[in-house]
């Protein structure tokens, strides 16, 4: 499904100035004339890949939250966390706003964010536009910045490189799950095209 | 051909979704596409970045000072801030770990705050030299924020894994809740300046 993109003029979201929005071949990426800043790319088959790829991520964020992170063993002594755990053991001593700031930004955000993504794309992909549409984008656009799963991944390298020359550690599947979504979520954001959004309802376009 | 702003025509353009619509003069204007408020500029962009990078400057004390975490085992406690503990992971051996750590808790978050402020300390003298280096140091800024909250899940992971009642355990101590702090107020300081006041001046100038 190919739309074809108007050209239009748009404004630099960084310096202001005005342009037209050039015509995009499949894979091109426009930047702005005068500041380099990115302003929109067109990915081939945005909306099913995007799809595919953010169900591929609910899935994997799933199993990453369902199974163990990381486990130590010390002295025959053994403990496992997941990321919820590590949420509530911090939570637990003291550290509420600490525990408040992980559980947003490597629990929530990156949920609510794939959940708004598929309430804004699956509508779309079956033809409706929905009014609510505009608010879920919104939400996706304000929670972005947020979402901190690549930061997690690598804390959790450093603190096991930390602990390997006192005690065992033992990757757990959902550390194998979070890389793998963090790879999902990477290819989704590139896939993504915002503009699709604001296309007339599909049955004005033919691919 | 003279570079035209959204601003000089007269227009807003969306920052959820980039439609332009025309500037009315009254405050509150809604974007006809998605409905998100729509400003010419950000508002109240230079003092709210002050604001916010004065708060994170003042707490970014605590944070490097109080201890960040404290380790109980066998042979007595020990309590680390950022710096010892970058210290501690030098001596140890792991040399590119100690450097990520020390660039993502130490050098991000200060450099983030002087490069703000010296950002919008330039647009708030309406400064026309270096627009293009200053935009792209922006974009560095905006780009490497989020890396600072390495150091937070560090400890977060350490609290829960090492807790070997009698054995070894580890506690987050109050620099978490100050460092945490300077890493959310930088990130609300990079989002409140406005970028295309760098560019304002530019086209003012032309105009006089």
């Amino acid at each position: 499904m190919h739309l074809r993109l108007p050209a239009q003029t748009i404004a630099c979201h960084e310096c202001d100035l005005l342009q037209a929005e050039p015509e995009l071949a499949p894979g091109q990426t426009a930047r702005c004339a005068r500041c380099g800043a990115f302003l929109a790319r067109n990915p081939p088959d945005s909306l099913d890949r995007t799809l595919a790829l953010t169900l591929t991520a609910m899935l994997l964020y799933l199993v990453a939250n369902a199974w163990p992170l990381v486990g130590l063993e010390l002295q025959g002594r053994h403990v496992q966390v997941t990321l919820f755990g590590a949420v509530q053991a911090l939570w637990r001593e003291g550290m509420t706003p600490v525990a408040a700031l992980v559980f947003g930004t490597a629990l929530l955000f990156p949920l609510l964010e794939m959940a708004m993504i598929l309430m804004v794309l699956l509508p779309l992909r079956l033809g409706r536009v929905s009014p609510r549409m505009a608010p879920f984008f919104r939400l996706v656009r304000s929670v972005q910045p947020w979402g901190m799963v690549e930061v997690f991944l690598l804390g959790m390298l450093v603190s096991l490189a930390k602990l390997a020359h006192m005690a065992t550690v033992i990757l757990g599947t959902a550390f194998w799950a979070m890389a793998a979504l963090i790879l999902v979520l990477t290819a989704a954001g590139r896939a993504f095209d915002p503009r699709l959004l604001w296309q007339v309802p599909p049955e004005g376009a033919q691919s | 051909m003279k570079p035209l702003t959204a601003r000089e025509a007269g227009l807003m353009s969306c920052h959820v979704c980039g439609q332009l619509a025309r500037h009315e003069g009254h405050t509150h204007t809604r974007c006809p596409r998605c409905h998100a408020p729509l400003h010419q500029r950000k508002p109240a962009s230079v003092s709210a970045t002050w604001a916010l990078l004065i708060a994170s400057a003042i707490l970014f004390i605590p944070a490097n000072t109080l201890p960040m975490m404290t380790t109980s085992s066998l042979f007595g406690t020990q309590s680390d801030t950022i710096m010892s503990g970058v210290v501690f992971l030098w001596n140890s051996g792991s040399w590119p770990l100690a450097l990520v750590v020390f660039f993502a808790s130490i050098v991000v978050p200060l450099l983030k705050i002087l490069a703000l402020a010296w950002l919008n300390w330039s647009v708030q003298r309406r400064s026309r030299r270096a627009v293009m280096q200053r935009t792209r140091l922006y974009r560095i800024v905006e780009f490497v924020g989020r890396w600072s909250m390495l150091d937070i899940y560090v400890i977060t992971l350490l609290v829960a894994l090492v807790n070997f009642r009698g054995l070894a355990t580890i506690e987050a101590g109050p620099a978490a809740v100050a460092f945490g702090a300077v890493v959310v107020l930088t990130m609300f300081a990079a989002m409140s300046f406005d970028p295309r006041l760098i560019w304002d001046p530019l086209a003012d100038a032309d105009k006089t």
